[in-house]
């Protein structure tokens, strides 16, 4: 894995959100250079839900802030409706914007305390312009009343009246008020319990259904990801280890790095077999990654080719994609390996 | 097999003998805090059995009570924490309720241990974890110098440590997560405690390294004769690793029963509607959710009832007027429920129905047709 390519990318015009080479590197406090993401592509259809995985410290809030140019990325390309907004600027950054909404993990700090929920909802709108007074205060009710909140009551309180799971809702609101193309959700439902999770997650798919809206979802818990994704990228330390539809990804993997999280999950059934440790040790330093396949040195399978030269993405059977030397077989259920 | 370097013989231990006795004994425990808008019953009234070697599992939302009840266990709970009399915690033969704080500094990391979400809520930044770990082996086991160094090496290979006598001059900020909740496990088993209790042990921890955590508690508990309490908010982490679970709603215990059996067959809607709503990979992608409505209680001067009834798609009238109490079933005397309509018997699938077809339950919660998973 960790490997780079275009293999997967689906380059037939349906797609709203393209992301090319995508490179995100910071500058350390002794100047030193991480290495974020590395060469990072992928893209989205309209209307589907494309779900990043992987360790923390594997790149995927790096690839979403990128997305969102917050900071823009080192080098690579981020494209929504065929525009690129790397080269843009000022204004015409902010018109495009428009297009990208995003929502975070921790609901109650990226409210503004001070401000009231109708104001808080309807700033957008505010900023880009061009819709009426009436017309503001009419579709920040309406999109209030959506996400599950009774926009009497709540339209004039401040977020620190609200529960965890009220305040995502309100920031669901917020990001959805401009009607976006793409909403990009950093662990959204990561801080809340169980059954406000399930809520948010409806919530979520709701939306997505109504506006046919295209999502980037992070989570670090796989069966959240899973439920809400059409398409899953497994990503490890800055680069892509595998991409495949959401339901076959983790029935049968092709990466070793994607079996070792499939028996990581711990499943709520007390009949189902504990498995070994499927992997050991920790994630290497993104300050001095490991030279070709950048999982080899966790990885069961890795060979003296792994170490010499980097996996490039490959279609290795019909609609899934890895960046492996050795991809695992498929399980039976599946289509046969492709001999690539 | 020893995990730790204390003889596992003598007086305590008089009755391991006859095993399984019980370990932990908890009864009619109630903790109330106070707080500018009333006493907040953070527990009120649990009773708990833990046998030696047991594993439990304490599973509830935010609010249930959960964390309060092992902090009372331990005895560090916050000052405006108010144990009430008639509360019952023993642990073999010391009632921990009343014990003077000269034998319970014996008590802390000997008999019972913690480990916590946060490893550095146990750790100290301003010491190397060698130092840590072996300050607390000199103190508690009297060891020389040189024999707490190699005891802590030991410690740190077996909690699955690479290089221990290299981390052992390292300080927790130059270890990673994984490690550091390692580290503070070493800690928690150093004296071999005869219980331990991991609170949100993995919360903070990628899901590969849960599940190394996870494992390596299970090896450690099944390689000495500890007792474990598993408090966690995910049904998931304790289905394969407990031999009893109790769940916790709104500072009570709703059902408590061995695990296998509570799977396979929950009395409690609440039990039931906590499992529903988590998402499982063995589903196919887009599953719609059975969220439970509304959010778990603050539970300040509870109104008479279940306190389950205004989000639970069973509630009767009934259900609203009297509180339900913690009661064996008839038939597998270890599976207790409170509820008025449990699932699985005549009564509780009538309830069930009746507000299925109404549409709303008693409280007035909509009630959507049940959903077959």
């Amino acid at each position: 894995m960790a490997g780079s390519g275009t293999a997967h990318l689906r380059d037939d015009g349906t797609t709203v959100l393209s992301v090319r080479n995508l490179v995100v590197e910071y500058v350390g406090r002794r100047g030193e250079r991480v290495f974020a993401v590395s060469d990072v592509s992928f893209d989205a259809r309209r209307g589907e839900t494309i779900g990043l995985v992987g360790e923390s410290g594997c790149g995927k809030s790096s690839v979403a802030k990128a997305v969102m140019q917050l900071p823009p990325p080192t080098s690579g390309s981020v494209r929504v409706d065929g525009v690129d907004l790397a080269g843009l600027k000022g204004e015409a950054l902010r018109r495009q914007r428009r297009k990208l909404q995003m929502i975070f993990q921790d609901p109650i700090s990226s409210l503004n305390p001070l401000r009231k929920v109708k104001d808080i909802v309807a700033e957008g709108l505010r900023i880009h312009g061009g819709v009426s007074r009436a017309d503001v205060e009419t579709r920040t009710r309406t999109m209030i009343e959506r996400v599950g909140l009774d926009p009497a009551t709540a339209a004039d309180r401040r977020p620190h009246e609200f529960s965890g799971g009220q305040c995502q809702r309100i920031s669901i609101a917020r990001a959805m008020v401009l009607e976006p193309e793409v909403l990009i959700c950093d662990e959204p439902v990561s801080a809340l319990d169980v059954s406000v999770q399930a809520q948010i997650m409806n919530l979520l798919e709701e939306m997505k259904e109504r506006y046919q809206l295209t999502m980037v979802f992070i989570a670090h818990d796989l069966a959240v990801v899973k439920n809400l994704s059409d398409r899953i990228v497994v990503m490890y330390l800055g680069k892509i280890c595998e991409v495949g539809g959401a339901d076959e990804l983790f029935a049968s993997p092709a990466h070793p790095y994607t079996r070792a999280l499939a028996q990581s999950i711990p499943e709520p059934d007390p009949e189902a077999p504990i498995q070994e440790a499927a992997l050991s040790g920790d994630l290497p330093s993104p300050l001095n990654p490991p030279t070709g396949c950048r999982f080899r040195t966790r990885c069961p399978l890795a060979q003296d080719v792994c170490a010499r030269e980097e996996p490039q993405i490959r279609e290795v059977r019909p609609g899934r994609f890895a960046a492996c030397h050795f991809p695992l077989e498929a399980t039976a259920k599946e289509g046969p390996l492709v001999n690539a | 097999m020893s995990i730790g370097a204390r003889p596992r013989a003598g007086a305590v231990d008089a009755t391991a003998e006859t095993a399984p006795a019980r370990l932990l004994e908890v009864r009619d425990l109630r903790v109330w805090f106070e707080t500018p808008r009333g006493h907040v019953r953070a527990v009120d009234g649990v009773d708990l059995t833990l046998r030696r070697g047991e594993t439990l599992g304490v599973v509830g939302e935010s609010g249930s009570g959960k964390s309060v009840l092992s902090r009372a266990i331990m005895k560090i709970l916050a000052p405006n924490a108010r144990v009430l009399p008639g509360s019952h915690i023993r642990l073999d033969d010391v009632d921990l309720a009343t014990v003077n704080p000269r034998r319970n500094r014996h008590l802390w990391g000997v008999d019972l241990a913690m480990v916590f979400q946060d490893p550095m809520t146990s750790l100290t930044p301003v010491l190397p974890v060698g130092k840590q770990l072996t300050e607390t082996l000199r103190y508690h086991l009297k060891l020389s110098r040189q024999a707490a160094r190699d005891e802590a090496v030991r410690l740190l290979r077996l909690v699955g440590i690479p290089e221990p006598e290299k981390r052992f001059h390292q300080y927790p900020h130059n270890l990673s997560g994984g490690m550091r909740q390692r580290v503070t496990i070493a800690l928690a088993i150093c004296c071999q405690p005869r219980l331990l209790i991991a609170d949100e042990p993995t919360t903070a921890l990628d899901v590969t390294v849960q599940h190394q955590i996870l494992n390596l508690l299970g090896d450690l508990r099944e390689k000495s004769e500890m007792s474990m309490i598993l408090i966690t908010h995910d049904l998931g982490v304790v289905a394969g690793r407990t031999d009893t679970i109790a769940v916790m709603y709104a500072g009570r215990i709703v059902e408590t029963a061995p695990t296998r059996r509570l799977f396979a067959r929950m009395r409690h809607p609440y039990t039931r509607a906590l499992i529903d709503a988590i998402p499982k990979v063995s589903l196919p992608s887009h599953t719609r959710l059975a969220s439970i409505p509304g959010r778990p209680p603050v539970v300040i001067d509870p109104p008479p009832g279940c306190r389950f009834a205004p989000r639970c798609p069973s509630a009767q009238e009934r259900c609203l007027a009297e509180t339900p109490a913690l009661e064996p079933d008839p038939a597998a005397p270890e599976h207790s429920s409170a509820c008025f309509f449990p699932l699985g018997t005549p009564s509780g699938d009538a309830a069930r129905a009746r507000n299925i077809a109404a549409g709303v339950s008693a409280a007035g919660t909509p009630v959507a047709a049940e959903v077959t998973v």
